[in-house]
This record gives structure tokens, sequence and C-alpha cells, in this order.
């Protein structure tokens, strides 16, 4: 099996076009879908599937991001984290080039403080049996996708005993969100493309309430480009037809009711808590928290330290940009201040934000 | 951050997975799954084995790009 080509066929992928275009011809208003997947924009942006769509279907990003959605105060308290003695933090590569308030993970780790880039929590875990002088801290960001591999990492240092492991916790659960943006009478989107990866865990039936409630089709698309025309395509005829369920485009992976062992995975370690988002405020039940019995690997409790008061970067328009409401080109900041390299907002910064992917591949 | 790679269970020890795909070869953990077995495709992030994949509904999917392409460039 190879998963390289046969998902990537020009031809088919004209097919395709072709045909969402002819669909879509005549129609006064452009039918607008929202990629809710940071992974999505990344895929969209690389295969330039934003250029080719016809002019009736215009896609607009999500908040998809978890670096991107995460607020100001958390990088200050990972910032102060990485200043205590004894310290050693562990996280994605994403995180260390996000602005804080007042400094970044990457500046401290120029400073001296010990700052490692892993590539699962079970590197993590591993540094932490190899220095258990250090307490080491892993920064749980992420979806339901990312989560259950903490909660992994949580209960098997809890099964070995390990008492220098810690995690600081900002996870972030996907279907409240696109709920709260639908509630936005700002932003109209007719129809959404959901995350692969995180419905590969939560199941396509987490998100039958905004199909059958709020009367917004719902396509669950994998990661190629054949996977997100054809997502595109369903999405198209569920408009067209004047219908709203949840289809599964990525039926490889994803069923109805996820994976269940995750799930019991992420329920035994984590419960629902509010959580605040970067551009779109506080969303309730939005987040995950470690549940009491679990409190003594919780960084924010069991570390204390000092953490400055968090202040936004001024003129930064992440927020508008994380709800779909504007594109990086409308912010004044995007490739003049804003930059891969020198970022002030984090959809700069994450390589799967939306700023970055239009920098990186878009048109100008 | 949610990127996942499909890659084929060659070994199994434990908990733990040998897995390799297109020659780049990786272990994960299979603490997520239940009856994975050697040659299984399984989808990897950051360390597990997030689900399995079904072939079956991978054939379906693949049939109807074959079944768009043989739709010509005819009225649809």
């Amino acid at each position: 099996m190879s998963f390289g080509t046969e998902y990537r066929d020009p031809q088919v992928a004209r097919r395709y076009l072709e045909r969402l275009a002819q669909h879509t011809a005549g129609r006064t208003a452009p039918i607008t879908l929202m990629e809710v997947c940071g992974t999505h924009t990344m895929a969209i942006y690389q295969h330039g599937i934003r250029g080719l769509l016809p002019p009736g279907i215009r896609l607009v990003s999500g908040p998809g991001c978890p670096v991107c959605v995460t607020p100001v105060s958390y990088i200050d308290r990972a910032v102060a984290l990485a200043r205590r003695p004894g310290t050693i933090i562990a996280t994605f590569g994403d995180m260390i080039r996000v602005p804080g308030s007042s400094s970044s993970l990457l500046l401290e780790q120029a400073g001296g403080a010990q700052v490692r880039i892993v590539y699962s929590t079970l590197d993590a875990l591993a540094l932490a049996r190899k220095n258990p002088q250090q307490q080491i801290v892993f920064l749980g960001v992420g979806f339901e996708t990312t989560a259950p591999t903490i909660a992994g990492a949580i209960t098997t240092a809890q099964a070995e005993g390990l008492t220098n492991f810690f995690v600081l916790c900002a996870h972030k659960t996907m279907p409240a969100p696109m709920a709260a943006l639908t509630a936005d009478p700002e932003l109209k989107v007719d129809a959404y493309l959901c995350p692969a990866h995180v419905s590969a865990i939560i199941g396509a039936d987490a998100y039958r309430f905004l199909a059958e409630d709020r009367h917004i089709p719902c396509v669950v698309t994998g990661f190629e480009p054949l996977d997100i025309l054809q997502g595109i395509d369903m999405a198209v005829e569920q408009i067209l037809h004047n219908v709203a369920r949840v289809d599964i485009q990525y039926r490889r992976f994803v069923k109805p009711e996820g994976n269940r062992k995750a799930q019991a995975l992420l329920g035994e370690v984590f419960e629902p808590c509010d959580a605040e988002w970067r551009g779109l405020g506080m969303i309730p039940g939005s987040g995950l928290r470690l549940r009491p019995e679990f409190s003594s690997f919780d960084a924010e409790t069991a570390l204390t330290i000092m953490v400055e008061p968090a202040r936004e970067q001024p003129g930064c328009r992440c927020g508008a940009i994380l709800k779909g409401q504007i594109t990086p080109k409308d912010c004044p900041l995007f490739g003049k201040m804003c930059t891969p390299e020198n970022p002030v907002g984090a959809c700069m910064v994450s390589s799967e934000g939306t700023c970055a992917a239009e920098y990186k591949y878009g048109s100008n | 951050m949610c990127l996942g790679v499909p890659m084929q269970v060659k070994e199994i020890s434990g908990n733990v997975a040998r897995c390799e795909i297109d020659g780049v070869k990786r272990e994960a953990s299979l603490m997520m799954l239940e009856d994975v077995e050697v040659g299984d495709f399984v989808l990897i992030h950051a360390g597990f084995a997030i689900e399995k994949l079904d072939p079956d509904q991978a054939e379906e999917t693949l049939a109807m790009f074959r079944a768009i392409l043989s739709e010509g460039g005819g009225p649809t």
C-alpha cells in the first residue's frame, strides 16, 4: 500500500475540480467552508487547493491550531517555569518560539534555561528517568489527538512511581469552539470540514449536534489532497441538497464512535473545564484539566512560581484570523513586522498557523 | 500538531510496535489500541498508534477516485 500517490493523483483532482465548478456555476453567493484544523490549513496551502477551487467556493481557516489558540498567560507560565532552578521544559517544537508577554522559551533557552524539544511524551518520560534530580515539565498543548498521549504518559509515570514528571496542561477539545463560531453572527460558514485525527479519537458522532441542532453540514476529511477535494465535494453536495448531516470522507481511519480505548484513557486522567482560547475568549467546557487524583503531576499546582501579568502584542490580529474573520494579508503586521523568523503572533509561529502557511505558500 | 503517519506494524513486543513505512522505522506505543497484529497499518501520532487502518474502507475511497475518473469529462 502506498500513501504517497493514491491520494494525490492529479487526474482525479482535476475531475473533482471540474465537478465542483459545474455544481457551483450560476450561484449568486459563494459557498463558504471552514477547514477547522490547522493541519488541513497547511495541507490546503501546500497543495495550492485554494487557488484551484472555482470562484463559487471559499475556504476559511478555523481555530484548529493548538499552538495558535494557547493564551499568552500560558506561555508566560512556561517561561517562568523554565527560569525555575532544577527544571527541564520538554515540549513539542512549535511552542518554543511563541512570544509571551516579555520573553519566549527560545530566549530563555538562549539565556541558559533547559528547554528540550521532544517528539513524544514518551521521550519526556525518558528524560525524567534519566534526570531524577530534576523536575521535567511537559507542555501539554493539543486537542483530542494529542491529549491521550499525555494521559498515557501520566498513567505510565504513575505506574513507575516517577515523581519528577509534570504536565503544564492547556489541552482543548474540538466540537465546542465550532459551536461557538456557529453562534457568531459575523461569521457565515455553510459547512465544516472537520479535523481528521481529532475525529479518529472522538468519532464523527461528536459533531452530530452541529448538523442536527444547528443545521450545519459536517464532513470529517483526511489530510491528503484528494481527501480534501472529496471532502469539499461531499460538503457541497449536502449544501446543494439542503441537508445537514455528518459525513465521513476519511473512513479508513475514522469511525462514528471513534477510538473508545483512547477516550477511556482521556476520561481516566482528564476532566472537562472551561478554557480560554486566544482570539475566541473563554469557551465553557472546551478544555481538559487533570483530575484531582492526578494533581501531583500538575505543574500549575505542584510547582509554585511567580508569573508576570499577561500582555497581548499590540497590533496583532491573530484573534480575528483564528475566527476566520480576516485573512493574514488583512493584518498590518503580516510579512512586515511579523515574519516566520521574527513572529509577533502565534499564527505566524506554528508551522500550521494560517499566517505561517500564507507566508510560505501564499500567492504573493 | 495533529499530524499522523500511517505505518505498517513489523514486530510487536509487549505494548510496543516496531513500525515501518517507505524505509522509515519507528517504535510506537500500542496503549490506545486493541488487537493489533503484525502486518496491520496503524496511524502514528507523537509516538502512539492512535487508530488502525480499515483496509476495506480505504479500498472503497480509492474505488470512488477511480469512478470519478472514469466519468471522464462529460456532464455529471
